[in-house]
C-alpha cells in the first residue's frame, strides 16, 4: 500500500511538472535558429567559396554548428571580431589555407601589370579581359588601367611571351594601411 | 529579521557552498575562463537554486512529510531541480540566444551542480522553515555568484600573466581556487549561525 502511494505521488509531481514544461515549451517557443541570419548579415555575400563552403549562408550554417570562425578571406579580421563578438568566441587569426586565393604575400589586393619591353602587341590579352582594363592596339605595346583591372588573373594565360604578371597594388597615400597589430606588443608586468 | 540577514550573510560568506563545502565545484573550473558567461552562468544558477530550495520545500512539507514519504525526499529533489532547469533554460533560451551559446552545455548541467541538490536537502536538515528555505537558498546562489566571477576575472587576468609552463592552463587556476579558499576561511567566526 505504502508502495503504491509512493508511485502515486511521484506520478503526480511529475505530471504536474510535465504540465508546467509543456506549457512553457508553447509559451516560450523560439522560431527557427536566429543566429544563423545574424551571421549571414556579417558575412561579406561575396558567394566566393574561399571558405570551402558553396556561399556565404551555408557558411553561416556551418558556423552557428561549431565550424571555425577564420575562414572567411574576404571579410578579413573585422569580420572575424565580428563574428567572435556575436557568437562569444574567441578571435583567432584568420585561416592561412584560405587566404592564398586573393591575397598571398601581402594582404593588399593585385592588379596586373604588361613589361612593356617584351610585349609584342598581339592583342589576345584584350580579348581575354572581362573588363576592358587592357589598353593597346595590334602591333602596338599594350598597357594595364590600373584603377579599372580587378585583379581576375584571366590575362596572364593567353599572352604568348609572358610578360603579364600580377603585381600587388603600388601603396598610395590612399590605400596605405598601418598594420598597427603586426607590430609586436609585449606586456611589461 | 535579523537571523535572516545573519543566515543570509552567514550562507554567502562564511558558509560559502563553493570554498568551504566544496559543492558546485564543476562549474566553478567549467565557466569560470570568461567573465561574461561565468556572470551568466551566476544568473542562471540563482535562479535555478533560489526556485529549486522553495519548490523543494513545498513538496517535502505539504507532499512528502505528511504521507510520511521522506524517503522520497532526494528524487523528488532531482525530479523539481530537473524541471526548473529545464525551465530556466526556455527562458534563456528565448530571452537572449547569445547567453543561451554562450552557456552552451552548462545550463542543462546545472541539474547536476550538487550544490542545487545540496541547499534542498541541508535545507531539509537543518530544519529551515519557508523563508529561510528560499533565504539559504539564495544566499548559496549569491556566494556561488560571488566566487565564479572573482575567480573567472582572476582567470582572465592569469591568461596575460607570465605563468611557469608546468603551471600553466588547469594546475594554476586549481592553486588559485586553493588560495581563494584559504582566504574565505578568514571569515569564519564572523557569523555564529
Amino acid at each position: 500500500m505504502n508502495i503504491l502511494i509512493a508511485i502515486l505521488v511521484l506520478g503526480v509531481i511529475a505530471a504536474l511538472f510535465g504540465a508546467l514544461l509543456g506549457y512553457a515549451s508553447v509559451r516560450f517557443h523560439v522560431e527557427g535558429d536566429p543566429i544563423v541570419e545574424q551571421l549571414d548579415a556579417l558575412l561579406p555575400q561575396t558567394q566566393c567559396g574561399q571558405c570551402g563552403y558553396p556561399g556565404c549562408k551555408p557558411y553561416a550554417e556551418a558556423v552557428a554548428n561549431g565550424e571555425a570562425i577564420n575562414k572567411c578571406a574576404p571579410g578579413g579580421e573585422d569580420t572575424i571580431k565580428k563574428i567572435a563578438d556575436l557568437l562569444g568566441v574567441d578571435v583567432q587569426p584568420i585561416d592561412e589555407n584560405h587566404e592564398q586565393d586573393d591575397t598571398s604575400q601581402s594582404n593588399r589586393p593585385k592588379v596586373a601589370f604588361i613589361i612593356e619591353e617584351d610585349c609584342i602587341g598581339c592583342t589576345k590579352c584584350i580579348q581575354a579581359c572581362p573588363v576592358d582594363a587592357i589598353l593597346g592596339a595590334a602591333k602596338q605595346m599594350h598597357t594595364i588601367l590600373i584603377d579599372e583591372c580587378t585583379g581576375c588573373d584571366l590575362c596572364v594565360a593567353p599572352c604568348p611571351v609572358d610578360c603579364i604578371e600580377m603585381r600587388p597594388t603600388p601603396d598610395t597615400i590612399q590605400n596605405w594601411q598601418w598594420d598597427l597589430n603586426k607590430i609586436a606588443v609585449k606586456q611589461v608586468d | 529579521m535579523t537571523d535572516y540577514a545573519l543566515l543570509l550573510i552567514g550562507t554567502v560568506l562564511v558558509n560559502n557552498f563553493v570554498l568551504v563545502q566544496f559543492l558546485g565545484l564543476c562549474p566553478f573550473m567549467g565557466v569560470s575562463s570568461r567573465t561574461e558567461t561565468a556572470i551568466g552562468m551566476s544568473f542562471a544558477t540563482t535562479f535555478v537554486m533560489t526556485l529549486a530550495s522553495l519548490l523543494s520545500y513545498l513538496v517535502t512539507t505539504y507532499l512528502l512529510a505528511p504521507l510520511n514519504l521522506e524517503y522520497l525526499t532526494t528524487m523528488s529533489f532531482i525530479l523539481v531541480i530537473a524541471v526548473v532547469v529545464q525551465f530556466t533554460e526556455m527562458v534563456v533560451h528565448k530571452t537572449s540566444n547569445s547567453l543561451y551559446r554562450l552557456l552552451g552545455i552548462f545550463l542543462p548541467l546545472i541539474t547536476t551542480n550538487c550544490a542545487v541538490l545540496g541547499v534542498a536537502l541541508l535545507n531539509l536538515r537543518l530544519q529551515h522553515n519557508f523563508f529561510e528555505s528560499i533565504i539559504y537558498g539564495f544566499g548559496a546562489a549569491v556566494g556561488f555568484s560571488l566566487v565564479l566571477i572573482m575567480f573567472s576575472a582572476m582567470r582572465e587576468k592569469l591568461t596575460n600573466a607570465d605563468v611557469p609552463t608546468p603551471f600553466k592552463g588547469a594546475a594554476i587556476a586549481m592553486i588559485t581556487a586553493g588560495l581563494m579558499s584559504l582566504a574565505f576561511m578568514g571569515f569564519s567566526g564572523l557569523v555564529k549561525i
